[in-house]
């Protein structure tokens, strides 16, 4: 063995994995462009090449793969939302999450630890109980539990934060996170490995649309043509659908998180307070990640504000005390896509041959996979809408029948 | 941010308030048309105008602000564009109670 190592070690040639190709032309047409190379329109790529057998495709990133919020978020997991129509959606992807390590042969450290949201009001414990009912329906695991159980869960959580004394808690078993990079990477590789064709670099600016249809894409490296095509360009998303006269009810608003010195294991689940508007986790490099809500106003900038991070690690020092002596190691942001419902907007555009994975917010890491899987079926049958996403349609809104999950996700994501 | 009313001021003391858009009339409106209006956006990467508020003093005014750079170009106060009242009556009337 040790002798194998060093004649690898020595050969001028190393049999080096190609994990994607090296860059060539765009060729002239494709059968789908997939705008975005986050893990949406990898994820997308993948499920319309290994089950739908079509790979003529192309995706598109401006900058390098996964370097959107794919690489920028806290990677929380997790189905227990509010309405029927977001937990039956998130819980499906929650169960996709579970075997994709397997299905990449790659390991996307996927680690379910369970996540645990406060409740700091009747209130919140009235909405807690309704989301525990309706996560148990759709087959997730998710209960009601007391400060005692919370202290015997989470030992270092203090549980009396100035005024705001926890109540009880949401505690969701199912409640995981992953390695986000790992991902986009397992779902770019094995797309490629089926013949998608994955161009960094190219920035799609412009579209010639035809009888209602687009018939081509320009691009910085030239205009190629599409038999359909489809954005996944979270924050954006209005940028594109204002280039096609396509109006929809997004804001962009940037999402700031930070990470800290790592510590000892102390802390296995997920833990977010939606009084606090701040969610704390230990990452398996023992770090931990801090998150909250979003900016206060909106802007298409990744800067970081000092305001928001000290007001965000105020709270996250009432809820684990012992954090004030902790040193930050990074601090970044990310530009979301918010919809006025917090539900995303997925399916048919006015645009015969245009689709929409777009309205992701703070909240889209954890659909990575049910968005590629759902967004390949209605490509590949030519708009046929999955019933899965037919709720989260564009039109909702003209019809007034928005998918209300602004409770469930402002604090958690 | 510089209020029109208080001077420059902490962004931390402004609430702020969406985009300005001129209002269709509500009487005459078709439903798809005040969709449009409450729920969508232009969302642009650029110069736009936008409501904002100082909270101490409940005061709205206009500001001009570039999205990409945050900066604040211009404030000012609505009545450059409101010269009228607008009445949010259903019929349009104004309410008046006997
Ligand atoms: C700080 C932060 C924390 C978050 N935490 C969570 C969380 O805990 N759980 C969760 O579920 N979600 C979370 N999210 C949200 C989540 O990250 C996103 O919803 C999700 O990653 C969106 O994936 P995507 O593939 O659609 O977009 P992205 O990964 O952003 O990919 C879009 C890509 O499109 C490219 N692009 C844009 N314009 C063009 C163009 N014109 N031409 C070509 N390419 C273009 C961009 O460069 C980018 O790489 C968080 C987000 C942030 C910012």
């Amino acid at each position: 063995m040790p002798f194998s190592l060093l004649k690898y070690g020595l050969s001028s040639e190393y049999p080096a994995e190609v994990d994607l190709p090296a860059p060539k032309e765009l060729k002239p047409s494709y059968d789908v462009v997939i705008i975005g190379g986050g893990g949406h329109a990898l994820a997308t790529a993948y499920y319309l090449s290994k089950y739908h057998g079509v790979t003529n495709i192309a995706v598109l990133e401006k900058a390098y793969l996964g370097g959107g919020n794919t690489a920028r978020n806290t990677a929380v997991i997790r189905s227990n939302y509010l309405t029927s129509e977001g937990v039956r959606f998130y819980a499906e992807s929650v169960k996709l999450f579970r075997d994709l390590s397997n299905e990449f042969d790659f390991n996307i450290m996927y680690s379910e630890r369970g996540q645990l949201t406060l409740a700091h009001t009747d209130a919140t414990v009235r909405a807690f109980r309704q989301r525990a009912e309706v996560n148990k329906h759709f087959g997730g695991r998710t209960e009601m539990i007391d400060r005692q159980q919370i202290r015997e869960l989470v030992p270092t959580l203090n549980l009396d934060p100035g005024h705001l004394p926890v109540l009880a808690g949401l505690w969701h078993i199912d409640g995981a996170t992953a390695r986000h990079d790992a991902v986009a990477w397992g779902y770019a590789k094995q797309a490629a490995k089926r013949g998608v064709e994955i161009h960094q670099l190219t920035e799609v600016q412009d579209f010639v649309v035809e009888n209602n249809h687009v018939t081509a894409i320009r691009t910085n490296r030239g205009t190629v043509r599409c038999g359909c095509a489809v954005q996944a360009v979270a924050g954006s998303s209005s940028l594109l659908l204002n280039k096609l006269g396509i109006r929809a009810p997004i804001h962009t608003y940037p999402l700031q998180a930070m990470v800290t010195q790592p510590f000892k294991p102390f802390l296995d689940p997920l833990v977010s307070s939606s009084a606090l508007h701040c969610y704390v986790q230990q990452t398996s490099r023992g770090e931990i990640v801090i998150g909250g809500g979003s900016d206060p106003y909106p802007l298409y900038n990744t800067r970081s504000t000092l305001d928001l991070k000290e007001s965000l690690l105020a709270h996250a020092i009432e809820m684990f005390p012992f954090m004030a002596n902790a040193k930050l190691m990074r601090q970044w942001a990310g530009i979301t896509d918010m919809t006025p419902d917090y539900s995303p907007i997925m399916g048919l555009s006015p645009l015969d041959n245009y689709y929409l994975d777009a309205g992701w917010g703070t909240w889209g890491f954890k659909a990575t996979p049910i968005c590629g899987k759902t967004m390949a079926e209605l490509i590949a049958s030519g708009g046929k809408v999955p019933e899965l996403i037919a709720p989260f349609s564009l039109a909702r809104f003209s019809t007034f029948q928005q998918v209300n999950e602004m409770g469930a996700t402002a604090a958690s994501h | 941010m510089h209020c029109p009313l208080n001077g420059p001021r902490n962004i931390s003391e402004f609430t702020y308030g969406g985009e300005y858009k001129p209002m269709p009339d509500p009487r005459q409106c078709s439903d798809s048309e005040w969709a449009d209006y409450v729920f969508n956006s232009d969302n642009r990467a650029g110069l736009v105008t936008e409501w904002w508020m100082h909270n101490a003093s409940s005061y709205w005014f206009l500001a001009e602000r570039h999205t990409v750079t945050d900066e604040i170009i211009r404030t000012f106060d609505p009545k450059e564009i409101f010269t009228q009242r607008i009445d949010f009556g259903a019929d349009g009337s104004k309410e008046t109670t006997a």
